[in-house]
């Protein structure tokens, strides 16, 4: 199953949004997660599972700007 | 204030601002009259200042707390060896009225808090984040939110940079994507993660264009969707946001209904 992931193609498997994050070692906490266009809630990471053709966008924090 | 029509320097000081279609006489105008907030007077608040002076704004307040440190110059640029010491607003207003002394600056040397933001804020039109840590990014966000002011968003860190404009009400605001600041010591966000300095030039220059089409009403503006950009790549990305019903500042049931500041972050590793 192919899904989108900031743009880049990526083959996954059946997977919850929370374990994409996990498989990456991404803390929840650390991304905003959208799902087409819709951000997610935390607690909805890990009950929404993916499908084919899905986008999805893990926007990481940029807190600098000095 | 800045932009007399009449008067022979300052057509010809705006003349490539002035020969566009999308400015003239009429914009160069707006721009003159135009009161716009940079808060941090650092990496992205040194070219956006430079360039919404350059462009004629009639009045940027600069806020910022901090004096002019020797590892600010590998990318603060309005500030330079000479000002080591000195208030970064001071520092910033010398070289604003030496590029342009039509400009009126308003310095403001102190930091931004839930107490003083209503207050400055409120006295501008559009506000420039230009800050390096979350909990004033928050609040920038909040306080643009209750003030309804334009607020033009950006961040930097390593390589990757973003800028992302808010209509308070109107368009997603920073909380409808990032709800809250990360744990402390979870993300990097100061002195130990590292920033190509080139970098801020690139975002807080696009920012300082979002803020001039805020002020001419032209062009399609950064709302509801961050422009991110990875300088290791030379890529930029769109990512569409929209509101969020659930967001807390701006969402259907509200939880933020006055301002506050999130506890500051801790930096894993203090420099000396």
């Amino acid at each position: 199953m192919q899904v989108t992931i900031n743009g880049k193609p990526e083959e996954v498997g059946g997977e919850t949004i929370l374990e994409i994050l996990k498989a990456k070692d991404i803390s929840p906490q650390m991304v905003a997660v959208e799902l087409n266009s819709k951000i997610l809630e935390r607690d909805e990471l890990a009950g929404t599972v993916v499908k084919n053709g899905d986008a999805i966008e893990l926007l990481f924090f940029m807190g600098g700007g000095r | 204030m800045a932009f007399i029509p009449d008067s022979e320097e300052q057509v010809t000081r705006y003349s490539r601002h002035i020969l566009l279609p999308e400015v003239g006489g009429k914009g160069q105008k707006k721009i003159g009259q135009a009161r716009v907030l940079i808060v941090g007077a650092g990496g992205l608040g040194s070219p956006a200042a430079f360039y919404l002076a350059a462009a004629g704004v009639g009045t940027i307040g600069l806020i910022d707390g901090d004096v002019v440190d020797l590892s600010n110059l590998q990318r603060q640029v309005i500030h330079q060896t000479a000002d080591i010491g000195r208030p970064k607003v001071e520092s910033a207003r010398a070289r604003i009225l030496a590029l342009n002394p039509n400009v009126a600056v308003e310095t403001h040397y102190t930091r931004l808090t839930a107490e003083n933001a209503l207050d400055i804020i409120g006295r501008y039109d559009i506000v420039l984040d230009g800050v390096d840590n979350f909990p004033a990014k928050f609040l920038i966000n909040d306080a643009c939110f209750f003030a309804q002011k334009p607020l033009v968003h950006g961040g930097i860190l390593r390589f990757d940079g973003r800028v992302f404009t808010i209509l308070p009400g109107k368009s997603a605001c920073y909380r409808c994507v990032f709800k809250q600041p990360p744990p402390p010591g979870l993300v990097a966000s100061c002195q130990e993660a590292g920033v190509i300095g080139a970098l801020a030039g690139i975002i807080g220059t696009i920012q300082a264009t979002e803020v001039l089409k805020l002020i001419l009403d032209r062009g399609r503006l950064l709302t509801d969707r961050l422009l991110d950009y990875d300088a290791r790549l030379t890529r930029f990305r769109e990512i569409k946001v929209s509101r969020n019903p659930k967001c807390p500042l701006c969402g259907d049931q509200p939880e933020i209904t006055q301002l506050f500041e999130h506890e500051p972050e801790v930096c894993a590793v203090k420099t000396a």
